[in-house]
């Protein structure tokens, strides 16, 4: 076995009402690549932030080199030797590719003046050393996220660092920027570096990683060479649990078809067709970015369809703006609520009534006795936790936040909902209320497209599954055959062959 | 289900705390007041409560059509050059013998217009508003100088302006015309603001356009509607201001959008957007009259009134800034 350089140990964390990890392991070998693979909310991230000082861990140990370590800070990581390449990259846009590199320690002169020569001539060294051609004067805003990552690659390795942690870097590249990454990760393997490789990709940890890691619920599962193990375990691993009583399900015949999509694209999504049938819950999953709400943005008018047609009870419907979506029955509540969901200074009673406010106002004036009552109307239903409805949405948590998000789009009436990961950030008893809110929309006759990267949210109350993969469909499950394996098959881009 | 009875619904759960905080900018009001009252004898007379009321009646005006433009998140730098262009148009026709009626409503469908661009400019081309109101604010006040060649432009000694200059300086039931007006407007733009979609739709814009627009509101028309009311309201303005001097001058109104924003600002309406009311707004012009009318009675120098004027804005903004 080859040489550990770092090993965390029964590392524990966490946060206010939600253990996020409970007893991980994960080693890390000198000069080979440490795969660390799980689903969406499984620990990964909050792992590698513990590691790069970003979050404290409760438990646990760290021993890098043989010494327990203990980072306070990203800065002390840093210093230790460890560099994280985010997902969301971090560089100042306006600023040149030697300037990103060198930000807060430009080589100086003369005491404090930056000494450009050197700081470009050492960029261009350190391009060079990982075989990037571009210019590293030219600016970040410039390139293609594969060439800002390599930037980024860069910065690490002109940092010392003997760790690096790449955090699903292929997520977002193109075939040939994720060769270009490979090889790039083969020069700095040369180079003595460590690397962990967060992916959920099975592909390319069977092409690129040695070692692999598997984390289920924020707890370790495994450890095993790469050349030990095939894609069908990797999968068991990463999803076997069992559906638990969490999810009520209701069993309903559906009606008629309500809601049909028919080869919509655009440049998010391509060539997608599916139908919500009155009554049915249609399940969409898929990883975070195969295109799910950007499927749910372009049906709400919010993002443009280029080619295709939607149909609604049989009728091909133009949905230009949200506005249209809403006047034809089609709601939309958003992933995001604080960002899109909702307005947080606004009142309860307010938030709940803004989507529907032309209808219970005459002349433009509201019908404030109606609004309210409809607000008390939903507030019981939902069983909104609020000292009142004047109650800034801001300061409801979460659960109750979410509540009115959907209490807004309820009131609009529609016959299509479209839910976007309603549970998430949202505790386990609200979360049954809500599926228990789905269960009777479904049973009033709503259709109902339910996105979530919960696959046994999925599982547990969907009729129909479909999944997506790099903004297309990679296939359909009926309830009775669907199972998280096939699921995350689907998810990974394998497509079923029977 | 079981959680009713604890979970029953208030509409009301406000105590004193909350409306002192609500009211803070009336209290400072009162206070100021009374401070003043007490340094100068002639303060407190029903003479110069007119005096107030009328010298910030102009400002009051502009003020209201701000407090719009500021809940939705923007600004408008552009009013005071839109009083000025929109009254030497006014002017224009007065003199070359238009009746007041049909002057007036041209003068008032001149400041839609301007406005009205501006929330065209700005939400379709999705620029900021401080740039754009800013450029506004210069070719119209650069329209101004052209169209009146830098002159005054009279009202006219023809009949028609008699009426024309009552709008300035008459009085109705003993109230001067000025009050009159800036009351009335005061009263639509709160009927507005609580009670009606657009007034919402000016809150939730500025609270998170984003999840307004998401939520199926057309945001493009809720900004022409705010930018529109005060382009509207600035010509307004100008048209007490022309009537008080049977003149339109070239430069009137230069500075003003200053006074407006601090107007609404001191009345606690956030420049962030999303919070704020005509009220507040209200105090705020009242405030800033009072101060006025108080340093001139106190025979302070012109140069030490804007010093003093600075200072109470900024005294007035860092007491407000808990609450955000």
């Amino acid at each position: 076995m080859a040489e550990k350089i770092l090993e965390m140990i029964g590392v524990h964390k966490e946060f206010p009402g939600v253990k996020a990890l409970d007893d991980v392991h994960l080693n890390i070998y000198k000069k080979k690549v440490m795969a660390l693979l799980g689903e969406n909310g499984a620990g990964k991230s909050t792992l590698m932030k513990i590691l790069s000082g970003v979050y404290q861990k409760t438990e646990g140990k760290i021993l890098y080199k043989g010494k327990e370590v203990e980072f306070k800070n990203p800065k002390e990581a840093q210093k230790s030797g460890i560099a994280i390449i985010h997902q969301e990259l971090n560089m100042v846009s306006e600023l040149s590719i030697g300037e990103n590199i060198f930000l807060g320690r430009e080589p100086r002169k003369y005491g404090n003046v930056i000494d450009w020569k050197k700081l470009y001539d050492d960029a261009e060294a350190l391009l060079k050393q990982l075989n990037i051609k571009e210019n590293p004067r030219k600016k970040i805003k410039n390139l293609s996220i594969g060439k800002k990552q390599m930037v980024e690659i860069a910065k690490a390795l002109s940092l010392d660092a003997e760790i690096i942690i790449m955090d699903e870097p292929t997520d977002a590249l193109t075939d040939t920027e994720t060769e270009s990454l490979f090889k790039i990760i083969e020069t700095l393997i040369e180079k003595d570096k460590s690397i962990v490789y967060i992916s959920h990709r099975l592909k390319e940890i069977f092409q690129m990683c040695d070692y692999v890691t598997v984390l289920r619920d924020g707890q370790f599962i495994s450890e095993n060479p790469v050349e030990e193990i095939d894609e069908n375990k990797l999968i068991e691993m990463m999803v076997g649990r069992k559906l638990k009583e969490q999810y009520p399900y209701l069993v309903k015949e559906p009606g008629d078809a309500l809601l049909k999509v028919k080869k919509i694209s655009n440049s998010h999504v391509r060539d997608i067709s599916f139908e919500v049938r009155a009554g049915e819950i249609l399940g969409v999953a898929g990883l975070m970015g195969a295109g799910r709400t950007e499927l749910a943005k372009s049906i709400y008018g919010t993002i443009k369809i280029d080619t295709g047609t939607v149909y609604l009870e049989h009728h091909a419907i133009k949905v230009k703006s949200e506005h249209d979506a809403l006047k034809h029955g089609i709601a939309y509540v958003s992933e995001d609520r604080k960002k899109y969901g909702l307005v947080l200074g606004l009142s309860v009673r307010e938030n709940i009534s803004l989507s529907s406010l032309n209808k219970i106002s005459k002349y433009h004036i509201i019908n404030k006795p109606r609004e309210k009552k409809e607000a008390e109307y939903y507030v019981e239903k939902m069983s909104i936790k609020t000292p009142s409805l004047r109650q800034r949405v801001k300061n409801l948590s979460g659960g109750n936040q979410q509540k009115v998000s959907i209490a807004k789009t309820l009131l609009t009436k529609p016959k299509v909902l479209i839910l976007d990961e309603p549970t998430r950030g949202v505790d386990v008893g609200a979360k049954k209320e809500i599926y228990e809110l789905i269960n009777e929309f479904k049973s009033q006759g709503m259709g109902i497209i339910l996105i979530s990267s919960e696959i046994p949210e999925i599982l547990g109350i969907c009729d129909r599954v479909m999944v997506m993969y790099e903004g297309g469909v990679s296939g359909f499950l009926d309830r009775k055959d669907a199972d998280q394996e096939k699921i995350m098959r689907l998810a990974v881009g394998i497509k079923e062959d029977g | 289900m079981d959680s009713k009875s604890k979970n029953k619904v208030k509409e009301n759960d406000r105590d004193y705390k909350y409306y002192l905080k609500k009211y803070q900018s009336v209290v400072g009001l009162i206070l100021f007041s009374v401070l003043i009252s007490l340094l100068e004898r002639r303060f407190l007379t029903v003479g110069n409560i007119f005096n107030v009321f009328r010298q910030s009646s102009i400002n009051a005006v502009i003020a209201t059509g701000m407090t719009f433009v500021i809940i939705t998140g923007g600004i408008d730098l552009s009013v005071g050059s839109t009083l000025a262009f929109s009254s030497a148009v006014g002017a224009f026709l007065l003199g070359s013998g238009m009746n007041t009626p049909l002057a007036v409503i041209i003068t008032l469908i001149v400041g839609l217009v301007i406005g009205m661009s501006n929330g065209i400019i700005i939400s379709k081309a999705k620029l900021q508003p401080f740039i754009v109101t800013l450029a506004m604010m210069t070719i119209f006040r650069g329209a101004t100088l052209v169209f009146t060649q830098g002159r005054p432009i009279s009202t006219g000694y023809e009949k028609n302006a008699d009426l024309f200059s009552s709008i300035g300086t008459g009085s109705l039931f003993g109230l001067p015309t000025p009050i009159i007006i800036m009351i009335i407007i005061f009263a639509i733009a709160f009927f507005i603001l609580r009670n009606t979609t657009i007034g919402r739709y000016i809150f939730s814009v500025g609270g998170n356009e984003e999840a307004t627009k998401l939520s199926g509101i057309n945001v493009d028309r809720i900004k022409i509607f705010a930018y529109g009311a005060s382009g509207l309201l600035a010509a307004l303005a100008g048209i007490i201001v022309t009537a008080r001097l049977s003149s339109a001058q070239p430069t009137a109104g230069s500075g003003y959008e200053l006074d407006a924003i601090a107007a609404v600002v001191i009345g606690g309406t956030s420049l962030a957007g999303g919070i704020g009311s005509i009220f507040g707004t209200i105090i705020g012009a009242l405030i800033i009259g009072i101060l006025n009318n108080a340093l001139n009675l106190l025979d302070v120098g012109s140069y030490y009134q804007q010093l003093a004027k600075g200072l109470v804005i900024l005294i007035a903004v860092l007491l407000d800034r808990k609450e955000k």
